[in-house]
């Protein structure tokens, strides 16, 4: 095991390089760069004062030495200064922008796994009855809906027009003034719409996939020995079906660790969530370099991560793995 | 599902809707002070030390933070704001302002001469990383004559230099001797202005409060938020349901979407022009449109106030020309180009573009009339715009196709290497009259903002004077005779001025609309007490 490990690892080094060398490329593929945003068409910037600021941030040099500057600092794990005009360090962008960003979506995993796996479980156990087709219809419309059209449409009725709810943000304006329980309360009750929002849309997915997993053990030999040995249904479904249908999901929500970092630029727009998915979205625009390879980075280790710990996991909970 | 009701209980009882007031007509309450006044940007401000940023919700704050020698006021004409006066010398080559002495920071520090000269010399220091050293760069010196004196002497005369000088004033005990993009007061600014920093919840708001020892006295309002939002969908929501107190409206907001009874009781709507206007504007290199008589022809095709009414739901002006209509250097005595199709064809018929084949398209030596306009991604009038121009311009048989593309492409494959025929885009200007960087011969290199290639030796000797002349009546002879000479020759078909829309909540009172908008005299708004909405 250990060897495995370390091998596993090991191998995520050339892997991690690679994965930054095609990004570093393709991003300085697009056409304009971070100065252009300052001086392009503004009457009171000089040609000279752009090439100024090219040569302070390095891109007057050829890509190549401005990758090996970048890897040098990143070897030292350092993210570099955004070339944004906040000149802050990445990290700090970063770290400030993860702590929301991760709540909302761990908050919306667990909302989509309370009710998703459920809805599967019940509409594979009573196939194509009532509830299956009502379900399915049901997680559909959450996957097909757009998702800043059901925000609005929400904001507006529960916001505006019944006032249970904010309409955006994460605090109300007193909150600085309010003792940390009310605090909490406050963020909860700011949280409410931009999570159901963020869960109706992944409903779909993990439910259907619960839902196959669930058909394909009960068709299995083994439900028919337990049925055969006059165990009761339920027993049969949530003992020794259910443990078996739940395995796949590993891998999913390992899949999903890098996801929890990544944010989703319309949702954070909508909801005035100063989230990741916003920060990559205006790195992206702004072409600031650093801060974008800053955050593909750290995306790219924790998908290498989520994989690796996936597939230990399975194995810990599958002895067939283990074993075989 | 009890959990669930109790839940939702709690909610009801965490948040207290606030009503808003319905004030009385004719209110004569004396100003008092109190209460917030919450505004919404799109983006997040990238800094607030002034030297550094460039984006609009930076300045939105700075300008409250911080203050400049000069400014401009109501009626966007120059005054003292931290110099209590100014003179220019007789050779037009030096500037003497003549500081307050009653100014402090808002750590408490004096504001001297010296202040203003480190700001100066921070502009212009190679190691600044700012766009906007330009004005500063003509200066030949520099010199703080006494603690609250000082003067600035050009080599030549440059009189769009006296409006640098609103540049707002950096802390010299602040930020001397340090690495000016590593300083904390980017994040937390330190400045002489009505309102001082309190705090900055990333990717939220940014807090201010009044100053008390604000040298113009202290402003009636208490505190002011900025709250990031950054889609217009939402903060239209959030100005509906109260969370925000102004908001610029679009034209289709302003017109219906805010015509409802409960609307006009918690909000007031102004309206006035704003300093930018939209164009379509030709590439001069190609030989079609080297021809006066086709861009004229263009013109003439038109219809303006079709564009402003189909666009703009008519909340705009036809624009003859550079400048804004309610300014005073603007020429309304400058030919205009009525709808007039029947002039346009006759026009395009003197150039040689006739319907020989009677396909319905003009064509000449055997070439069809067409070109493209090019316009950037994202920006929803301009691309409506295009479409109107396009049907005009069909009747009288020219074909135009529309391209749309994305801001950097735009600028980068099609804009400077002049690799388009026509553009619709637009400059936003202020009251300075200069013109030098967009319409000057020499300014048509790559990347510079000449880039439609107008070339004309009377508009060149005439922004050179501009430049150099002092007297407002002498600069109006001047840019009078530009303004004729851009209407006769049509570099570009000047389209329209669009309109500010802010709506702002019934219960700030003092509010007095002017050319500069309504924000000119912000210290002197006011909410009477029992309309007060945030306590603290």
């Amino acid at each position: 095991m250990l060897v495995y490990l370390t091998k596993r690892l090991l191998m995520m080094i050339p892997l991690l390089i690679g994965i930054t060398l095609i990004s570093f490329m393709v991003i300085h593929l697009a056409p304009g760069e971070p100065t252009d945003m300052q001086t392009d068409l503004n009457p009171k910037a000089s040609v000279e004062m752009r090439d100024r600021l090219r040569e302070r941030y390095n891109l007057d040099k050829p890509l190549y030495v401005q990758y090996g500057l970048w890897m040098q600092q990143l070897a030292t794990l350092d993210f570099g200064e955004s070339f944004a005009q906040d000149h802050r360090p990445v990290l700090d962008k970063i770290s400030e922008r993860m702590p929301i960003t991760i709540l909302i979506n761990v908050l919306s995993i667990t909302v989509i796994l309370a009710v998703a796996v459920p809805i599967g479980i019940l509409s594979a156990v009573r196939r194509n009855s009532l509830f299956d087709r009502a379900t399915t219809i049901f997680v559909f419309l959450g996957f097909a809906m757009p998702s800043f059209w059901l925000a609005l449409l929400l904001m507006d009725y529960f916001g505006v027009r019944l006032g249970i709810f904010p309409v955006a943000g994460l605090k109300s304006m007193g909150y600085d003034y309010m003792s940390s329980g009310r605090q909490f309360l406050d963020m909860a009750h700011h949280l409410v719409l931009p999570v159901f929002v963020s869960a109706f849309g992944g409903l779909a997915g993990f439910s259907r996939y619960m839902r196959s997993n669930m058909l394909e053990v009960i068709r299995q030999d083994y439900i028919l020995t337990a049925r055969a040995k006059g165990l009761s249904e339920r027993v049969v479904i949530y003992k020794h079906a259910l443990r078996n249908a739940l395995l796949p999901l590993i891998t999913i929500l390992g899949l999903s660790v890098p996801g929890l970092i990544g944010g989703s630029v319309i949702f954070e727009t909508i909801f005035a969530i100063p989230g990741m998915g916003k920060l990559f979205y205006d790195g992206v625009m702004m072409r600031d370099y650093p801060l974008i390879m800053g955050i593909l980075v750290i995306g790219a280790v924790l998908t290498l991560v989520g994989n690796l710990l996936a597939d230990i996991s399975y194995a810990m909970a599958d002895p067939r793995i283990r074993e075989g | 599902m009890r959990f669930i009701f109790i839940v939702m209980l709690f909610f009801l009882a965490g948040c207290e809707q606030q009503q808003a007031v319905v004030p009385a007509e004719g209110d004569a309450a004396k100003p008092i002070h109190g209460d917030t006044f919450i505004e919404a940007s799109i983006g997040e401000p990238s800094n607030l030390l002034p030297v550094l940023s460039s984006d609009s919700a930076s300045s939105d704050i700075n300008q409250l933070v911080y203050n400049g020698l000069i400014r401009y006021d109501k009626n966007l004409q120059l005054e003292g704001e931290l110099a209590e006066s100014w003179e220019i010398s007789e050779d037009n080559l030096s500037f003497t302002f003549h500081l307050r002495k009653d100014v402090t920071w808002h750590d408490g520090a004096p504001f001297t001469s010296a202040d203003v000269l480190f700001t100066y010399q921070m502009y212009i220091n190679p190691e600044v990383p700012t766009s906007y050293a330009e004005a500063f760069l003509q200066v030949s010196k520099a010199e703080a004559v006494d603690a609250y004196t000082f003067r600035v002497t050009y080599e030549k005369p440059y009189a769009p230099a006296l409006e640098s000088w609103g540049t707002p004033i950096h802390p010299k005990h602040l930020l001397e001797g340090q690495d000016i993009t590593k300083s904390p007061l980017s994040r937390a600014p330190i400045g002489t202005g009505s309102f001082k920093f309190v705090k900055w919840d990333a990717g939220e708001k940014i807090e201010l409060i009044a100053n008390p020892d604000y040298f113009e006295g202290q402003p009636y309002i208490h505190r002011v938020v900025y709250r990031v939002i950054p889609d217009t969908s939402t903060q239209f929501l959030e100005l509906r349901s109260g969370g925000l107190d102004l908001m610029g409206l679009t034209p289709i907001q302003y017109e219906t979407q805010t015509d409802t009874p409960a609307f006009k009781r918690k909000f007031n709507k102004y309206r006035y022009l704003s300093f930018s206007y939209t164009y379509l504007g030709y590439n001069l290199a190609k030989p079609l449109f080297q021809d006066l008589r086709v861009r004229q022809a263009i013109s003439y095709a038109i219809n303006k106030q079709e564009l402003i009414d189909g666009v703009l739901l008519g909340l705009g002006s036809i624009a003859t020309g550079p400048y804004k209509p309610d300014t005073w250097v603007y020429n309304a005595n400058v030919k205009r180009y009525e709808y007039n199709p029947e002039m346009s064809r006759s026009l395009l018929a003197k150039a040689g573009w006739v319907d020989s084949d009677g396909d319905g398209i003009l064509d000449k030596d055997g070439k069809k009339l067409a070109f493209t306009i090019i316009t950037n991604q994202g920006n929803d009038l301009r691309s409506k715009t295009a479409e109107i121009i396009q049907r005009r311009l069909k009747e009288v048989g020219i074909i135009v196709e529309i391209r749309i593309v994305e801001w950097a492409t735009f600028l980068k494959e099609f804009i400077f290497p002049g690799n388009f025929d026509a553009t619709i885009l637009g400059w936003s200007g202020g009251p300075e009259p200069d013109q030098y960087n967009i319409w000057h011969s020499s300014k048509t290199a790559p990347r510079e903002l000449n880039f439609t290639r107008y070339k004309n030796k009377e508009v060149d000797a005439l922004l050179e004077k501009g430049r150099r002349t002092f007297p407002q009546a002498e600069r109006k002879q001047i840019y009078d005779r530009f303004q004729e000479i851009l209407a006769e020759e049509q570099p570009y078909t000047f389209l329209y001025v669009g309109e500010a829309l802010p709506a702002v909540a019934k219960r700030f009172r003092g509010i007095e609309p002017s050319p500069a908008g309504i924000k000119h005299n912000f210290i002197k708004w006011y909410v009477p007490k029992s309309e007060q909405k945030y306590t603290r």
